[in-house]
């Protein structure tokens, strides 16, 4: 649609009463919910994954997600020998139907669930030119949808890719960290359907979550440490091929 | 002092307006909580968290469903949430009488997670379904909420009796 003079005039009003909206807000959903007593993170337990899918289809009923995008997506990853550095990745319409058998028996074969890393220094909220997305004060990566204008510097500056454009608001849409319920004391979507317990919500400002005894005791590791993003998904068991 | 200070104070008095005007449009602009925990919107995160869940917990539906909860401890299916199975139950935990969840399909959701794939972990139950039932539902031998097939309840006499599976 052109917009004219005529056009632009009549587009104001609107656009003045939307503003209000903006301006005004909607109240505390979680009253009871202290935003500074949390800082949210999780932990994914690689040896327990069975590339079910039962996470990506969970987070798409919750959220909404449009098919063909995925907040969360699993990847089979199949390590030849000892060829780390070049290990086939494949993930079918982001896992959300599980994995088709494979052939493969040599090498390494094993799944890797992926979704935002909850970034403490994110890279795409330091892009963003508008302060639409942000790190809540507990730890989480959020899209204002209201705010965003949807120009895509956030959705190239994640060094993960976990980020859209959700083709309908045509705003950056990510993994939520399912805050709609975890304000209500729940787990996320992800975790909750999680059949073997391989993906875990963790809070770690709460002293007596089990996060801080498993990170004591495992072997665990973040996705692209050398970027330094202060990502917040701990990888238990993985392998140096993952990226 | 200066002559002809005129110039200068017309100057003045143009930038004064400008400042004002400018601080009344951003006044008028900025939304009032921007800046209440960072340079963006604060309310944004009450909307964010103010949206509905989908998924109702399996703490919930263990409120009601105990019979289920007692099957379920007996075999391996213990820890299984309910909804990784059955899916989203939300709208049944807020009104349990007029939504009535469909019963899943066993030759699907069975498979998702059993059926084999050299990339699951080696010590997780896997079948290649068409070799272990020709395509026959999960549910035709195996209970769902407790897969393992045994002479009824005495599950002790059960395991001394057959060694195998």
């Amino acid at each position: 649609m052109d917009i004219t003079r005529r056009r632009l005039l009549l587009l104001l009003p609107a656009a003045a009463v939307a503003w209000k909206y903006i301006q005004a807000g909607t109240p505390e959903a979680a009253p009871n919910y202290k935003i500074a007593e949390h800082w949210w993170g999780m932990l994914i337990d690689i040896p327990k994954c069975i590339g079910c899918g039962s996470c990506v289809r969970a987070c798409s009923e919750e959220n909404d997600v449009p098919d063909g995008y995925y907040r969360t997506w699993i990847e089979r990853y199949h390590v030849p020998d000892w060829k780390i550095e070049r290990p086939e990745v494949e993930s079918p319409n982001g896992g959300k139907q599980g994995f088709p058998p494979n052939e493969l028996s040599d090498g390494k074969n094993f799944f890797v669930p992926k979704l935002c890393n909850h970034c403490e220094d994110s890279p795409c909220t330091q892009v963003c030119p508008v302060g639409a997305t942000f790190v809540s004060p507990d730890g989480v990566v959020l899209v204002d949808k209201n705010y965003c204008l949807g120009c895509r510097y956030c959705v190239q500056a994640c060094p993960y890719g976990c980020r859209f454009i959700n083709p309908k608001t045509n705003t950056a849409e990510k993994c939520t960290l399912c805050y709609h319920r975890i304000t209500k004391g729940l787990t996320t979507a992800c975790c909750e359907v999680c059949p073997t317990g391989a993906r875990q919500l963790a809070d770690l400002k709460n002293p007596k979550d089990p996060i801080h005894e498993f990170l004591k005791t495992h072997n665990v590791q973040v996705l692209k440490p050398h970027m330094a993003t202060g990502a917040k998904v701990f990888y238990n068991g993985m392998d140096g091929s993952v990226r | 002092m200066f002559k002809d200070t005129e110039h200068l104070i017309r100057l003045a008095v143009v930038i004064v307006i400008l400042l004002a005007v400018f601080i009344l449009l951003r006044a008028a602009v900025v939304p009032k909580s921007f800046g209440q925990y960072g340079h963006y919107r604060g309310n944004a995160i009450g909307e964010i968290a103010a949206r509905t869940p989908a998924f109702a917990g399996h703490e919930v539906c263990e409120g009601c469903h105990t019979e289920v909860v007692d099957q379920k401890k007996l075999g391996r299916h213990a820890n299984v949430p309910c909804e990784a199975c059955h899916g989203a139950q939300g709208k049944h935990a807020d009104d349990p009488s007029s939504v009535t969840p469909k019963l899943p399909d066993t030759a699907v959701i069975c498979a998702r997670c059993h059926e084999a794939n050299s990339a699951k972990p080696k010590a997780f139950p896997q079948v290649a379904s068409a070799d272990h039932s020709g395509g026959l539902a999960c549910n035709t031998c195996h209970k769902p909420h407790r897969p393992k097939i045994e002479d009824e309840p005495k599950a002790a006499s059960a395991k001394s009796a057959g060694g195998k599976k």
